[in-house]
């Protein structure tokens, strides 16, 4: 039994942990997924891919919720997100009977964080490999909150972020375009990054959005349709406005 | 001694729970809340040792929670009735919760529903129910006039006669009462049933 305790996440001589790595590597073939904050409004919005004609899709949520505040999504190994929701929920639920109090989304962030380095650190166990993205409002302040951990246990507070397949090219565009958005604009804005990279239409996304009073809404399709043509109008607005002023000229 | 007693209607139910804290013969406050609303819609009144009441009905009520946020929907009246009476049979022969508890419930298939579990982990589906030394009094004011589908105005009436009973009967009668009632629309504080009102406290002078 003593055999199965070795570590077997371990340095390489250059200072590489490479179970690390490649559970980043997993993570990046996952599915995409961005996360962005407004100055009342969060937004979490994941890439879906096709849905089998004989699944079920509502026993496959992507986004789901910590607690009446916090809500989390991932990209990576489901499997592996499950235990760490699970973990995270009790955690939740612990949390308030021990302090009276809702965690803050600091709090369960660090311990999701904590809980993913200890799969980096412990005999016989590889690590999570997953990334999260958790957004939620501070009990206390109302303040919105996104965070993103990765499964090195790392944890930073972004504004906007996002994880899994061509996360690079989706925080280049939000890089590009974030600005303090409030309510509509800011799930325009999550859904805008989210179709630089996903097939656009309300079958292939995603979308959930957390506001302080109402606590996590899942958009139905049919919203994300109508969000979608929106956008799709403006992109075509901005074309023709474009392509205008040089016809004139010429 | 504290009473706690319930009962179901129409389409809701109704518990019912002194409000005084005692320490030997000190009472601490005369308007504890012993009624825990577990969800929304489930109440647990409980009576007991003053410690496991709160750490234990606060337990309950996180696991209630968490089997929400775990499943995505709601734990029914029934199972968390099991589910209580499992935490207070597994504790018993080690380190047992002295708590008696009077749970009521509102589900949309089934209804209203009160269930009675004492301190060694008996359970019971009930119309109505009482525990400690009001229950004498409270018990035969309810086998006399129960009915089944009483409006809410007359289960009131009913509490009312069981309260003064109580109070009239009972040589250490808890002064205040607080009554909660749970129905379709959700659970929530009904009344309150007050003889002694703590004293206004002064403003301090600015």
């Amino acid at each position: 039994m003593a055999r199965y305790d070795r570590a077997i996440t371990v340095f390489s001589p250059d200072g590489h942990l490479f179970q690390v790595e490649y559970a980043l590597e997993a993570v990046r073939k996952g599915n995409a997924a961005v996360g962005v904050r407004g100055s009342d409004t969060i937004v979490l919005a994941v890439e879906k891919k096709s849905t089998p004609k004989l699944q079920d899709s509502r026993s496959v949520r992507k986004i789901v919720n910590l607690d009446n505040h916090i809500a989390l999504a991932c990209a990576g190994l489901k499997a592996d997100a499950r235990v760490l929701i699970n973990r995270a929920r009790i955690e939740c639920q612990s949390y308030r009977l021990t302090i009276e109090d809702p965690v803050t989304v600091e709090y369960i962030t660090r311990y999701i964080a904590g809980l993913q380095q200890k799969y980096t650190q412990s005999g016989g166990v590889r690590p999570f490999g997953l990334s999260t993205l958790i957004i939620g409002f501070d009990p206390h302040t109302g303040t919105p909150a996104l965070y993103q951990t990765d499964p090195s246990g790392t944890f930073s507070s972004w504004k906007a972020n996002a994880t899994g397949r061509n996360s690079n090219s989706i925080r280049e565009f939000l890089e590009k375009n974030y600005t303090e958005t409030s309510g509509q604009e800011t799930v325009k804005l999550a859904i805008r990054a989210l179709l630089e990279v996903v097939e656009s239409g309300g079958k292939n996304i995603e979308v959930a959005v957390m506001t302080k009073e109402q606590g996590l809404r899942q958009l139905e399709e049919a919203e994300i349709d109508a969000i979608v043509a929106d956008i799709e109008a403006e992109k075509a607005a901005a074309e023709a406005a474009k392509k205008a002023p040089a016809t004139k000229e010429s | 001694m504290e009473s706690v007693f319930g009962l179901v209607g129409k389409d809701f139910a109704i518990v019912v729970a002194d409000s005084s804290a005692v320490h030997s013969i000190l009472v601490h406050k005369t308007n504890e809340d012993k009624i825990m609303i577990l969800d929304s819609h489930k109440l647990m009144g409980a009576s007991g040792e003053t410690g496991d009441r709160a750490q234990f009905t606060e337990y309950v009520q996180k696991n209630v929670a968490l089997y929400q946020f775990r499943n995505g929907i709601p734990l029914t009246t029934a199972a968390t009735a099991n589910f209580t009476r499992g935490e207070l049979a597994t504790a018993l022969r080690k380190n047992p919760y002295m708590v008696n508890i009077i749970l009521a419930g509102y589900d949309k298939d089934v209804g209203p529903s009160l269930y009675f579990i004492d301190y060694i982990a008996s359970l019971h589906k009930v119309d109505k129910a009482a525990f400690g030394y009001g229950s004498y009094f409270a018990l035969s004011m309810m086998d006399r006039h129960y009915r089944r589908d009483m409006t809410v105005e007359e289960a009131i009436e009913l509490v009312d006669k069981c309260i003064r009973e109580i109070r009239s009967r009972l040589v250490v009668a808890p002064p205040n009462f607080l009554i909660k009632i749970v129905d379709k629309d959700g659970a929530r504080e009904y009344a309150w049933r007050e003889s002694i009102k703590d004293a206004p406290v002064p403003v301090a002078a600015a």
